[in-house]
C-alpha cells in the first residue's frame, strides 16, 4: 500500500527525469537542425573550385574561397604564436610562483574579466591601439593588416591559455614539485621538466580550444584585419578571414555570394569540428600517461 | 618490565625547567589519542602529562648514541606552522653510517623534523624556524646557505610513491640532469648502479624507456629510492616509504633499507614501531613535538628508560 507522500516523490521524480530529457532531447536536436541545415545548403555550393579559386569580382561566377581559408589559418597561426607562450608563461606565474602575493588575486580576476569581454571591444582596442598608431607612424591612410587582426586575437586567447594553464598545473600533484625539489633542482627546472611536462595534455586542450574559439571570431577582425578579396599571405595587408568573408557574403545581396556564404560556414565548422576531434584525442592520451598520479 | 641493572631504580620524574604551574592557560589545541586511557592516573606517564601541559622535559638520550660520531646534529630546533609550534626544541645528533629511525604517534613532529633537515619546509607558507641543525658541521640554516646544493646532498623518499611522469631512466638520472650532467655514458652507467642498489635493476633493465607510472606501487618506491641515491647523498632521508605499500612489498623496501645503510646513512621516519625495530641501529622517540627518548634501537625497545618509551613500543598506549 503506498502512501498519498510517496506516490507524490515518485511523481515529482519521474517529471524531473522527463523535463531534464527533453531539455537535452532540445539541445541535441537543435545542434541536428542547425548542422544538417548546413550541410543542406551548403554542401551544394562546396567544391573544388570553392577550396582553390580566389574571389573573380564577377557577382554570378564569383569563384571561391582559397584566400579565406589562407587567411583563417595563418590568422590563428600568428595569434597562437604570441597568445601560447604568453598565456601559458601567465598560467606558470599564476599556478607557481604567486601564491605568496596579493597582486595574484586582482591578476586572475582581470584574467576572468579578459575571457569574458564582448569581441567587439577587442576589435575597436585593437582598431584603436594598433591600426591607428601605425597608419600614423607610416604616414599611410589604413593600416588595416593581418599583423592587427593577430593581435586582437591573441589578447582573446592569452586569458584563456592563462586560466585553463593555472588549472591544469594545479591538478599536477604538490608531490612532484616536493620530489623534484628535494632531488636539488631550483623551481624553473622543476616547473620546465616535471610540472609542465605533467600537465601537457590539459595545456594542449585549452590551447586548441582558445584556437577553435580565435578561428570562429568575426567582430576583432572587423576594425583591424579589415578582410580582403585578394590571396595574400602577407600580413601586412589588409587581410581575408573565413569569418569576414563569409559576413561580407552573407549581408550582400548576389545569391551565388551568399551560396558561398554557406559554403564557408561548412568549412569553418569543419575546421572547428577537426580542433575539437584532436583535442579529444590529446585529452584521451593526456588520461593514460597520468595513470598512478 | 623487565628486571634489569638499568631499572633497579625508579624512573625519574624529569625536573621541569620551571616550577610546576598550578594553573595552566587552557591549551588551544585538543590533544588526541596517546595516553588517553592513563591519562586519570596522575603519575603514570609524568613526561607525556608535562608534555601535554606544555612544557618541555629533558628528553633521556642514551650515552650510546651521543658517544657516536654524528653526521647531522639537531640542536634545539624549533619551528612554528604560524602560530601554532610544531617542535619545540628537538636536539637530536644522528650517527653517522647508521640508520637511525623516528618513531611517534601521528602528528608528533617527525615529518616536519625530517623536512627540515633538507629544507622542504620552507616551501610551507608561514613557517619559521630557531635553533639549528648542521650537516657535517655546516648550520643549514645558517644565512646564505645554498638550499639546492645542500638538498643535492641530502637524498629524500616520501610516503607516496612519487615517480616523475616520465621513462625509468629519466627518473633515475634525474638528478644528474638537472646538474647540467649530458654525457650518455654517465647517465647510463649511474642509472643502472642506482637501480641495482635499489634492487630494482634486473626488473626493469628491459623497459628503461617505459613510463614509470607503469610499475607497481613498491617498484615505484624502490625507483623512487634509486633516484635519490644516483648522486650518492651525504645523508638519505626516509619519510615513511611504506605507509602506502603492501605487506610484501614493505618487505623488499626494508630489506634494501637495511642493504642500503651499509654504505649510507639513513633517517627514516615511521609510525611503524617493528618496522623501526627492524631496520634501524637508532631509535628515537618523539611526542607532540619533543623528544622523549632516543637511544640504541635495542635499548629502546628492550631497556627503555622511560615508562612512556617501554609503553609506547609495546602498543600500550599511543
Amino acid at each position: 500500500m503506498r502512501s498519498i507522500a510517496e506516490i507524490r516523490r515518485r511523481s515529482i521524480s519521474t517529471m524531473m527525469f522527463v523535463l531534464c530529457a527533453a531539455g537535452a532531447a532540445l539541445i541535441v536536436s537543435l545542434l541536428l537542425l542547425v548542422s544538417g541545415y548546413l550541410v543542406w545548403i551548403g554542401i551544394s555550393s562546396l567544391s573544388w573550385e570553392f577550396l582553390t579559386a580566389v574571389p573573380t569580382g564577377d557577382v554570378s561566377n564569383p569563384g571561391g574561397m582559397r584566400h579565406a581559408i589562407d587567411g583563417t589559418i595563418i590568422l590563428v597561426a600568428l595569434a597562437s604564436a604570441v597568445g601560447v607562450p604568453v598565456g601559458v608563461l601567465a598560467g606558470v606565474y599564476l599556478s607557481e610562483y604567486s601564491s605568496e602575493h596579493v597582486a595574484t588575486g586582482t591578476l586572475r580576476f582581470v584574467a576572468d574579466v579578459l575571457t569574458g569581454v564582448p569581441s567587439i571591444v577587442v576589435g575597436i582596442l585593437g582598431y584603436e591601439l594598433v591600426v591607428v598608431p601605425v597608419s600614423r607612424m607610416t604616414q599611410s591612410a589604413v593600416s588595416f593588416s593581418g599583423y592587427a587582426g593577430a593581435a586582437a586575437l591573441a589578447f582573446i586567447m592569452i586569458p584563456i591559455v592563462a586560466r585553463t594553464t593555472e588549472e591544469m598545473l594545479r591538478l599536477v600533484p604538490r608531490t612532484y614539485r616536493e620530489g623534484s625539489l628535494a632531488l636539488g633542482a631550483t623551481r624553473a627546472q622543476t616547473i620546465f621538466r616535471v610540472v609542465l611536462p605533467g600537465a601537457f595534455g590539459g595545456i594542449a586542450t585549452g590551447v586548441m580550444l582558445a584556437m577553435g574559439r580565435i578561428a570562429g571570431e568575426t567582430a576583432p577582425l572587423l576594425f583591424t584585419a579589415l578582410g580582403s578579396r585578394l590571396l595574400t599571405h602577407n600580413p601586412a595587408e589588409p587581410f581575408p578571414s573565413l569569418t569576414l568573408q563569409i559576413y561580407t557574403y552573407a549581408t550582400g545581396p548576389y545569391p551565388e555570394q551568399k551560396r558561398l556564404a554557406w559554403a564557408g560556414l561548412l568549412v569553418l565548422l569543419a575546421l572547428l569540428f577537426v580542433v575539437n576531434l584532436s583535442i579529444r584525442i590529446v585529452a584521451s592520451r593526456h588520461a593514460r600517461t597520468r595513470v598512478g598520479a | 618490565m623487565p628486571a634489569t641493572p638499568f631499572m633497579t631504580q625508579p624512573p625519574a620524574i624529569p625536573k621541569p625547567s620551571e616550577p610546576p604551574l598550578v594553573e595552566m592557560p587552557a591549551r588551544k589545541r585538543p590533544v588526541v589519542g596517546i595516553g588517553g586511557a592513563g591519562g586519570g592516573q596522575s603519575g603514570q606517564y609524568p613526561i607525556i602529562e608535562a608534555i601535554k601541559r606544555g612544557e618541555t622535559p629533558e628528553p633521556r638520550r642514551h650515552e650510546s648514541v651521543m658517544s657516536a660520531k654524528h653526521i647531522l646534529d639537531i640542536q634545539n630546533f624549533q619551528l612554528w606552522y604560524g602560530h601554532s609550534k610544531a617542535l619545540h626544541g628537538v636536539t637530536l645528533p644522528i650517527a653517522d653510517g647508521k640508520i637511525t629511525s623516528i618513531i611517534g604517534p601521528s602528528g608528533c613532529g617527525k615529518s616536519t623534523l625530517l623536512r627540515s633537515v633538507n629544507r622542504l619546509n620552507d616551501l610551507v607558507d608561514g613557517v619559521r624556524t630557531a635553533g639549528s641543525i648542521s650537516l657535517k658541521g655546516e648550520d643549514i640554516y645558517a644565512r646564505g646557505v645554498d638550499v639546492i646544493s645542500l638538498r643535492k646532498r641530502l637524498g629524500m623518499v616520501f610516503q607516496k610513491p612519487n615517480p616523475f611522469p616520465m621513462s625509468i631512466f629519466e627518473n633515475v638520472v634525474y638528478a644528474l640532469r638537472i646538474s647540467g650532467e649530458r654525457k650518455r655514458r654517465v647517465l647510463e652507467e649511474a642509472c643502472e648502479k642506482a637501480l641495482r642498489q635499489a634492487a630494482l635493476w634486473d626488473e626493469v633493465k628491459d623497459r628503461l624507456k617505459s613510463s614509470a607510472m607503469g610499475l607497481s606501487g613498491g617498484q615505484q618506491q624502490r625507483l623512487c629510492i634509486a633516484r635519490s641515491i644516483v648522486c650518492e647523498p651525504e645523508v638519505l632521508l626516509l619519510d615513511e616509504p611504506c605507509s602506502a605499500l603492501d605487506p610484501i612489498a614493505t618487505l623488499r623496501i626494508e630489506e634494501l633499507i637495511l642493504e642500503i645503510g651499509q654504505r649510507y646513512t639513513v633517517l627514516i621516519v615511521t609510525h611503524n614501531m617493528q618496522q623501526a625495530a627492524r631496520v634501524s641501529d637508532y631509535t628515537a622517540f618523539m611526542y607532540l613535538g619533543r623528544l622523549v627518548e632516543y637511544g640504541r634501537t635495542a635499548d629502546i625497545f628492550q631497556l627503555p628508560r622511560l615508562r612512556e618509551t617501554e609503553d609506547y613500543v609495546t602498543g600500550r598506549f599511543g
